[in-house]
C-alpha cells in the first residue's frame, strides 16, 4: 500500500533549449511541484537541455521573463541532484565552467544507471 | 533571397537543408534557437565556417543575449543584426524563405 507520505524517486529529463519553446519552463514548474511534495527529485540535462543552465542568459531584449536564475535556487528547495550528460556539453562546445549551477557530469553509461534507479521519469 | 532559420540545429534539420539548398551569395539569418549554430566550438563549426564563406550569414543579437552567447564567441564572418537589421534584410532581398 502506498499512502500519503510515500516518497518516490523522480527524474526530470530536460532535452530542449530554454527560449524557443515552453518545455523548459514547464519542466522547472514540475520540478518545483515534486519538491514541494517532498519527493526525491533528480534533474538531468541532455541534448539541447544543457542550454537551460548556460551562464549569462539575459532575455530583456526578447521580452521574455528570464527564469534561468531559478536553477540556482533549486538547492534551497532541496533539489540538489543535478546531472548533465558529458557528450551533450561537448557537442555544443560547452564545459562545466559555462554552467550557472554546480552539476555532476555523467557519461552515457552513468545516465543509463541513473534512469534505471528511478521510480518515475518525466521527459520534457 | 533571404533565408531565415529559427530552430535548433541539434534538434531539427532546417539549418542543414537551408545550407544545402541556398544559392551562393544568398543571405542567411539565424534567429531564436538557430543562433546556437553561430558559435565556435560546436560539432557544426566547420560546416558553419564553410557556410559563412559561401553565404552572407547574420545572427539576431537579442536572441544571442537571451541565450548567454557572447559576440566574441561567434564564428568569424558571421555578423550580428538587431531587429531593425532584420527588417532591412527583409526589405533588401526580393524574397524571404523562412525554414520553419
Amino acid at each position: 500500500m502506498q499512502g500519503v507520505g510515500t516518497i518516490k524517486r523522480f527524474l526530470f529529463v530536460n532535452r530542449r533549449a530554454p527560449w524557443g519553446t515552453g518545455y523548459a519552463v514547464e519542466a522547472l514548474d514540475a520540478v518545483l511541484i515534486a519538491a514541494a511534495f517532498d519527493q526525491d527529485v533528480s534533474v538531468l540535462f541532455v541534448d539541447d537541455g544543457v542550454y537551460q543552465i548556460k551562464k549569462g542568459q539575459d532575455t530583456r531584449a526578447i521580452g521574455v521573463k528570464n527564469f534561468s536564475p531559478a536553477y540556482g535556487a533549486l538547492a534551497t528547495c532541496d533539489v540538489e541532484k543535478l546531472y548533465v550528460e558529458r557528450e551533450s556539453l561537448k557537442a555544443r562546445g560547452l564545459g562545466e565552467g559555462d554552467l550557472l549551477v554546480p552539476v555532476r557530469v555523467l557519461g552515457a553509461k552513468e545516465v543509463a544507471e541513473l534512469m534505471d534507479e528511478q521510480d518515475v521519469i518525466l521527459s520534457f | 533571397m533571404l533565408h531565415t532559420v529559427n530552430r535548433s540545429p541539434f534538434e531539427k534539420s532546417s539549418l542543414e537543408s537551408a545550407l544545402r539548398l541556398a544559392k551562393p551569395g544568398s543571405a542567411l539569418l539565424l534567429l531564436e534557437d538557430a543562433v546556437y549554430a553561430a558559435v565556435k566550438g560546436t560539432v557544426l563549426e566547420e560546416k558553419m565556417r564553410e557556410a559563412a564563406r559561401r553565404l552572407r550569414v547574420h545572427v539576431l543579437g537579442p536572441d544571442l543575449q537571451a541565450r548567454g552567447l557572447e559576440e566574441g564567441a561567434l564564428i568569424e564572418g558571421i555578423g550580428v543584426v538587431d531587429y531593425r537589421g532584420f527588417v532591412d534584410l527583409a526589405v533588401e532581398n526580393d524574397k524571404v524563405h523562412a525554414w520553419v
